[in-house]
């Protein structure tokens, strides 16, 4: 895909909490080309989170445009919405939801299933995938079978499955210890240097030096 | 998504919830069960009721006086038997026709008595009506025209008064009068509701004398042929309603008379089927309540499907076949369960019991209704959960 993967122009997202209005991002404006590799930080309740789900297509701005992949999301029906999440956009989460009593395996088929494709088809393509991060050996195991690094390359492996052009990332590194924070960072810079925008959340400095560009959120404003 | 996946991904959800989804099927269970058994206990008392009036015989034709109808008031009988007399003349064989004077009566024989229905009747009883004798013979003709005091038994009056004895031959008192045993029926237990066994056949003659009457209460026609038998009824009403102007008589066939059984019984069929169904209603609210929670337990879940391309009709499908699944599952036990008690009852009570594939159907349908009925508002909030609010749920 040519041109910017995404571009958010005076996005703002305000909340409605009990008939008050909280104003979570104030006009951001923000593009993430193809293939970048981009590290947000603020401080706790600046809006970076906000941000990630508008880019992700999981949340909608209440102001400005927004596009995914070239398409304004304003215009986008919430089956539209799915179908983006599912095939442009890939997310990883701090705590890597994964679905309990379910194996590596199918947990990184899951997007596959949204898409119509066959059981057996997913099953090739999450092996292959879960090979890919690392985790051959632990395809049957199910979450509480895997520890916390295991668990957030799987998630990764189930991001990539549908072989997005940009993986969002909300604070990877989080939950785990510096030694596993750094493989699964590693991981990422493998992605993104075979062509996969990253875009992440973190508040380690290291983590955040590495990106190729950094911006920092305060106040739900880039500054 | 595909539907297997989906099924799959429903059967999963119930399983790991093994318990709380027996429970919430139970109250299907029960409901289906109800309705299967209980339309199958109505339809098999109504064959049964529907057996026993054509096993009165065929082509019979019943006049009483007073008009067929609900509400309408009892008439005391203004018949006897010059009028039998005419109608034999109308019908052409006397003993096509039958009539009765009955009486609830106390009888006794030796040191043993009971309370018997006794029936003032004519030969020609047996040939109209199907009744058949264990021993002895009927009363005949000559005892009928000289109001001999002779009986014949009910198989459970034999019993009653004379034990493993042979009654034939031994006297017995009606009402106080002396009668002598020349004949017992064979046993034919209960029909329509009235213990066949308990009457007590005499010849009219002899009842009137001893009722202190000349009425008798009805008569019955057994009619040469089926095609002539709504105009043999209808000249036998005129020719009485010609003798007693002041009164209404009626003549009812056998078809008549199922028809009106049927028509009660299907209302009583239908009335238990209804209630058996509000408790598979309540069944269906319990189904929706545990959906409800289940929802509400796996928000996280559907935020996460949500979050890598489920569409909210994906995500509806998927519980609303949960919901199903549980009611379909439900409906099956239901059936078995139901079927197997209904055959039990028929077995091991009196209560017939027949059971039909339609009710069976019916409520298998019924309980997959349920659960679309049921599951579609847990279904349709699953759907539209906000996948941002449902991932930030613990
Ligand atoms: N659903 C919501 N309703 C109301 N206010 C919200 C909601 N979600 C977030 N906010 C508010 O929006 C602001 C930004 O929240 P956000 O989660 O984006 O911060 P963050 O930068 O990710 O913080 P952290 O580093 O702690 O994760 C906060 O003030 C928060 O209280
Ligand atoms: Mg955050």
């Amino acid at each position: 895909m040519s041109g910017p993967a995404i571009v958010a122009t005076d996005v703002s997202r305000t909340y409605q909490l009990d008939g008050v209005s909280v104003p979570a991002l104030r006009g951001v404006s923000l593009t993430v080309e193809s293939g970048d590799y981009l590290a947000l930080v603020g401080a706790s309740g600046s809006g970076k989170s906000t941000l990630m789900h508008l880019l992700g297509g999981l949340d909608r701005p209440t102001g400005g445009t927004l596009l995914i992949g070239g398409r304004d999301v304003a215009g986008l029906s919430p089956n539209e919405m799915a179908e983006l999440r599912n095939t442009t956009i890939g997310f990883v989460f701090q705590s890597f939801h994964l679905l309990a009593r379910t194996t590596a395996q199918d947990n990184v088929g899951l997007p596959l299933v949204y898409r119509g494709i066959g059981r057996r088809e997913r099953r090739e393509r999450s092996a292959a995938m879960l090979e890919r991060v690392g985790l051959a050996h632990r395809i049957g195991h199910r979450p509480n079978q895997m520890s916390g690094g295991e668990q957030q390359r799987v998630a990764i492996a189930r991001a990539l499955i549908t072989g997005p052009s940009v993986l969002l990332a909300d604070e990877p590194t989080g939950n785990l210890d510096s030694a596993t924070g750094q493989q699964v960072l590693t991981l990422l810079e493998t992605l993104n240097a075979e062509g996969v925008a990253v875009v992440l959340v973190t508040h380690d400095r290291e983590v955040a030096d590495r990106a190729r560009r950094q911006i920092v959120m305060k106040d739900g404003l880039i500054v | 998504m595909r539907l297997a996946e989906a099924w799959r991904v429903a059967l999963e959800a119930l399983r790991a919830n093994r318990l709380r989804s027996m429970l919430t099927m139970l109250g299907v269970i029960i409901g289906v069960a109800a309705v299967v058994a209980l339309v199958a206990i109505g339809t098999g008392t109504k064959e049964q009721i529907e057996r026993q009036v054509e096993g009165l015989g065929s082509n019979l034709l019943i006049v009483v006086p007073g008009r067929l109808e609900a509400g309408a008031a009892p008439t005391s009988s203004p018949l006897t038997l010059d009028d039998v007399e005419a109608v034999g003349r109308i019908v052409g064989d006397r003993s096509r026709v039958a009539v009765t004077v009955s009486s609830g009566e106390t009888v006794r024989a030796g040191k043993r008595s009971g309370f018997a229905s006794m029936q003032g009747v004519t030969e020609s009883t047996p040939t109209v009506f199907v009744r058949r004798l264990d021993r002895g013979a009927y009363l005949t003709r000559t005892d009928v025209n000289t109001g001999r005091r002779v009986a014949v038994l009910g198989a459970g009056v034999a019993r009653e008064l004379f034990g493993e004895r042979d009654p034939i031959g031994r006297q017995m008192t009606i009402g106080g009068v002396r009668f002598r045993v020349i004949g017992v029926f064979e046993a034919l237990g209960q029909s329509l509701g009235v213990d066949r066994d308990g009457e007590v056949h005499v010849p009219v003659t002899a009842a009137q004398r001893l009722l202190g009457t000349e009425r008798i209460d009805g008569l019955a026609i057994r009619a040469p042929d089926r095609e002539r038998i709504d105009q043999l009824g209808a000249d036998v009403v005129a020719a009485l309603s010609e003798r007693h102007p002041d009164t209404d008589f009626s003549a009812v066939t056998q078809e008549q008379i199922l028809g009106v059984l049927g028509d009660i019984l299907g209302v009583l069929t239908g009335v238990l089927a209804a209630i058996a169904g509000i408790s598979l209603l309540v069944g269906g609210v319990g189904v929706s309540n545990i959906m409800l929670v289940s929802v509400r337990e796996r928000t996280k879940e559907i935020g996460l499907r949500k979050a890598v391309g489920a569409r909210p009709r994906d995500i509806g499908v998927q519980f609303l076949l949960e919901a199903v699944l549980l009611t379909t599952t439900g409906g099956v036990l239901g059936m078995l369960l139901g079927g197997s008690s209904a055959l039990l009852v028929d077995r091991l009570s009196p209560v017939p019991a027949a059971l039909t594939w339609w009710s069976m159907a019916l409520a298998f349908g019924v309980s997959a209704a349920v659960g679309i009925v049921f599951g579609v508002v847990p279904a349709q909030r699953a759907g539209r959960l906000d996948p941002v609010v449902a991932l930030r749920t613990e």
